[in-house]
């Protein structure tokens, strides 16, 4: 099989997007989420085997597809994957850009807004 | 497991009651409902209204006095949870019915008191409500028959305190007492929850009833000292005892009313009750004996001596009441027939004194304005009926003959001659007896101190002009106090009614009493004892000043206390929770990060350690020239992006991996996915361009050198993670099952010939649904994103952000609709 070739470009896939993620800089971690998404769809692509190279389509007047015809399931499932991962990239984009303009910062550490760093300690009185 | 019933144990007879019994507990929670509205309308009048529940329900319970003398016990309830045969259920004995009457009788004239009390009060009608509430959760508590019915009530009088306690609630210390409370008694109700459901799962019953006939049985289990735990802890938190004693004198910044009722006749006595009610369970034993015995004794010296250290009429009278509940559980720990008589009488007569106290207490704070001792003096010319009520309470306190309270003294001491013998046993009663002369000598001198202080001597200027209060609020002292008589005078009813059914419920055989006055008395052993407490008590009285000077001074010498224990307690609890929440929530994202691909790369390693393998080499085919060539150019637009130097040199290459998948997807049979692919890489690498070139992003990898060695470490580590789940899984069969019959059925059932695009749209129509609605949800959270400006929706005309903003809203959204349509162009070619 061909596959056991192809798990290795997989995690490389994975680990550039986790390099990526776990800078600070929000463009990076942008990056590293959109190069994650095609990693995991690669993964289920795979997983589901990739010997035929037939695309999985009954031809006309037939019944049933050929027997060398892809697995459909996989494409099924990373073609949802495709459309919701780039829903999700315009999102954290907009998020990223607006925190920018607000914030001021595209680093997370500077990020404080929600947990600050000298946030008021829990009153000691009833 | 089943234990062994035990044979004819308990003598009383059973019967069965009208389900509207429950109303008894049931009522008040109905009248607090109501008190509220009551008040906007009758104003003043509400006490006086509100107090015909409690006096009904006195007079209704009365008829039960007659069938608890042939020492019955009747049931009621109906059924709650039938699956697990739970039952919200209700019975009534003696000691139920002692309880109850005291409860209903006294809070008839609490009710009464508050209304006066409060006179103009603006809450007067959600006070009257808590009272409410807290009278039918007490009278709930001590009518429960199932244990989950016990419980609910027990917590309902938690409850209820803690708002009675925090009435006043815009004073801090008001707020604290009521949370001491609520903590301390809350969290001792958690232990009895454990304690009763451990109890169910031994018997496997649920009603209290039923229980006692296995009481041998359950205390020869082996688990029998950890039931035991469990619920006297219960007991001991809510009845104060040492070291949970602290909350109850602290409770006193409650209104008097609530120090009355509560914290000196009914709540604090539930523990009390409980310890009786359970005592044909669990008593008898050497732990039950010797830790009530040593707890009660300690809490009963420890109340009596910081009773003598205040000068608040109100804090006396509340550290006294600690030292009683110790007296009672002393005497509960004892168990023998004296004893109990001895507690059920000191029950009886502590009530009636106390309850008066509180509410003498009360009327002179009312009357003049201050409760401290040393400010007050020869009230008795203004305040006469007051000062009759007092003396009358003042004599239950001594245990002055024609008070019930005498009698109780009587019984305790005369656990001395129980038995002759110069035994271990004679010493641990000699020393219990000691204990108690110790205990009442100084009760009685707190006693003596409040009339003799308050009520003789000279008249001492006080912030208001005494004067005698109104008939509600001396009425419910001098009752009592009648009643502190009227029981130790007619001792034949007394002992027939009340006193023999409640000492057999908690003795389990009959008890028959023997009180009476005959001049032969005065040569007995008690009596002798008692003589001796009252010469004891007058001399502390008259030393009293100086004992509390030196109290005083030993007690700051001490620096410490269970009080400023507590504070240290939840102060460190809220500094911990502090800390905790810091350590976890610090607020820098990439550590979450790094905590959430930790957990990621130990999921897929750990379950994989040591049974990893690799695949034979003969299973391993090579890759074709053009296969390779797309995954190198997808590697090497990896490695571009993470080492990209520029903006736009990262984004070419993010495109540069998105076109080689596009292409792997083309290659392997999949030309849908590769359009799609191709359309969105596209859009992404134009969109960043848009952004990125527009805002001055710093693309440049701002890590120390350390963290990059960690992350990418770990980013390693994942990806072989990853690569070998991979070649794991790849090594076990595919299950094509799904695959199959979809491709069977394609054309068949669904008429559409690409297989992949008759899932979407119909097998998985309804996901395919959910996906566009998401896809939908996006866009309107980023037009919303855009829209949302710091100060609120913005014209956007004038500022140039805005406007960068919104044109970059437009394109968005253009973007999604386009996948959109891709999608469903795609999904198209299924009808083809």
């Amino acid at each position: 099989m061909t596959e056991f070739l192809m798990a290795p470009f997989v995690g490389a896939f994975f680990a550039a997007a986790i390099y990526l993620i776990l800078s600070r800089s929000v463009i990076r971690m942008l990056l590293g989420i959109t190069i994650l998404g095609n990693g995991v769809n690669l993964l289920i692509f795979i997983m589901g085997r990739v010997s035929p190279e037939v695309p999985p389509i009954v031809p006309a007047g037939a019944l049933r597809p050929s027997e060398l015809a892809a697995n459909p399931l996989p494409q099924a499932l990373i073609l949802t994957a495709i459309v919701i991962g780039f829903a999700l990239f315009t999102f954290l984009l907009v998020l990223g850009y607006r925190a920018y303009q607000e914030l001021d910062a595209d680093n997370t550490d500077n990020m404080r807004l929600a947990e600050p760093k000298n946030a008021p300690r829990p009153p000691m009185s009833y | 497991m089943r234990l062994k019933r035990a044979k004819t144990k308990r003598l009383l007879l059973s019967s069965d009651l009208d389900v509207g019994f429950s109303l008894v507990a049931l009522a008040p929670f109905f009248a607090a409902a109501l008190a509220p509205l009551l008040f906007r309308f009758t104003q003043g009048y509400t006490g006086w209204l509100l107090a015909i529940i409690p006096a009904s329900i006195f007079i209704y319970l009365l008829s039960f006095v007659e069938a608890m003398a042939d020492k019955q016990l009747i049931s009621a309830g109906f059924d709650w949870i039938p699956a697990y045969g739970l039952r919200f259920s209700f019975f009534i004995d003696g000691l139920s019915l002692t309880f109850a009457l005291l409860i209903s009788g006294i809070g008839t004239f609490i009710i009464l008191y508050s209304g006066a009390y409060l006179k103009g009060h603006p809450h007067q009608g959600r006070f009257l409500a808590f009272m409410m509430m807290f009278m039918g959760s007490m009278l709930g508590l001590v009518l429960a028959d199932g244990l989950i019915t016990l419980f609910v009530f027990w917590e309902l009088t938690a409850i209820t305190s803690f708002l009675l306690i925090g009435f006043d609630h815009v004073r801090q210390a008001s707020r604290r007492a009521a949370i001491q409370a609520l903590v301390i008694t809350g969290g001792g109700g958690l232990f009895l929850l454990a304690g009763l459901l451990l109890l169910h799962q031994m018997t496997d019953l649920w009603e209290l009833s039923s229980i006692f006939e296995y009481g041998p049985a359950i205390r020869e289990q082996a688990i029998y000292p950890v039931l035991l735990g469990l619920i006297l802890i219960g007991a001991f938190t809510k009845s104060a005892q040492f070291p949970f004693h602290f909350w109850l004198p602290n409770a006193m910044e409650a209104p008097t009313p609530v120090s009355a009722y509560l914290h000196s006749a009914t709540m604090v006595k539930a523990g009390v009750y409980l310890l009786a009610r359970f005592s044909p369970i669990l008593g008898g034993t050497v732990e039950w004996s010797v830790v009530l015995t040593v707890v009660g004794s300690v809490t009963l010296l420890w109340g009596a001596t910081t009773a003598l250290r205040q000068s608040d009429l109100k804090q006396m009278l509340a550290q006294t009441t600690v030292a009683s509940l110790g007296l009672l559980v002393v005497l509960i720990g004892i168990g023998t027939e004296k004893a109990i008589l001895a507690a059920v009488l000191y029950l009886v007569g502590h009530a009636f004194y106390k309850g008066a106290f509180f509410m003498i207490a009360g009327g002179i704070d009312h009357a003049t304005g201050t409760r401290d001792i040393t400010a007050l003096g020869g009230l008795w010319r203004t305040m006469p009926v007051t000062f009759v009520a007092a003396v009358v309470a003042a004599a239950g306190m001594a245990g002055l003959p024609l008070t019930v309270a005498f009698f109780a003294k009587e019984e305790m001491y005369a656990i001395l001659t129980f038995k002759g013998t110069w035994g271990g046993l004679f010493l641990a009663n000699l020393s219990l007896v000691i204990v108690m002369v110790l205990g009442n000598a100084m009760m009685m001198a707190v006693g003596l101190a409040i009339l003799f202080k308050a009520f003789f001597g000279e008249i001492k200027p006080t912030p208001l002009k005494p004067h005698e209060g109104s008939f509600s609020l001396w009425a419910g002292a001098l009752v009592l106090g009648v009643f502190s008589v009227w029981a130790g005078t007619q001792l034949g009813y007394f002992s027939q009614n009340i006193l023999e059914p409640a000492a057999s419920s908690i003795y389990n055989f009959e008890v028959e009493s023997k009180l009476y006055y005959a001049f032969k008395m005065l040569t007995t052993t008690p009596f002798i004892i008692s003589a001796l407490t009252w010469v004891l008590g007058v001399f502390i009285y008259l030393n009293i000043d100086a004992i509390r000077t030196w109290l005083r001074e030993f007690a700051r010498d001490l620096g410490w206390s269970f009080d400023a224990g507590f504070d240290w307690l939840m102060f460190g609890l809220i500094g911990f929770s502090d800390r905790i929440t810091r350590l976890w929530h610090h607020g820098r994202l990439e550590l979450y990060l790094v905590v959430v691909f930790v957990a990621f790369a130990a999921a897929l390693l750990i379950p994989m350690w040591g049974t990893f393998a690799l695949p034979a080499m003969s299973d391993v085919k090579t890759m074709t020239f053009y296969e390779w060539a797309v995954f190198v150019i997808a590697m090497i637009g990896l490695v571009a992006v993470v080492v990209a130097k520029t903006r736009l040199m990262a984004i070419v290459s993010l495109g540069i991996q998105g076109f080689a998948v596009a292409m792997f997807f083309i290659l392997f049979g999949a030309p849908d996915l590769g359009f799609t692919q191709f359309m969105v890489e596209t859009l992404t690498v134009v969109i960043l361009a848009l952004v990125m070139t527009r805002l001055h992003l710093d693309q440049r990898d701002s890590r120390m050198p350390l963290d990059l060695l960690r992350d990418g470490g770990l980013a390693l580590v994942s990806g072989v993670g990853v690569t070998l789940l991979m070649i794991t899984i790849l090594q076990t069969p595919l299950d094509l099952r799904l695959s199959e019959l979809f491709a069977q059925t394609s054309v068949p059932l669904a008429h559409g010939s690409n297989i992949v695009n008759v899932i979407l749209v119909d097998y998985r129509g309804l996901d395919t649904l959910g996906e566009i609605a998401v896809v939908m949800t996006t866009g309107v959270a980023i037009l919303a994103l855009i829209r949302i400006r710091g100060g609120g929706p913005q014209t956007g005309v004038g500022a140039k952000k805005p406007q960068r903003g919104k044109s970059r809203a437009k394109k968005k959204t253009a973007a999604s609709r386009q996948a959109k349509t891709s999608r469903r162009a795609s999904a198209a070619k299924a009808s083809a």
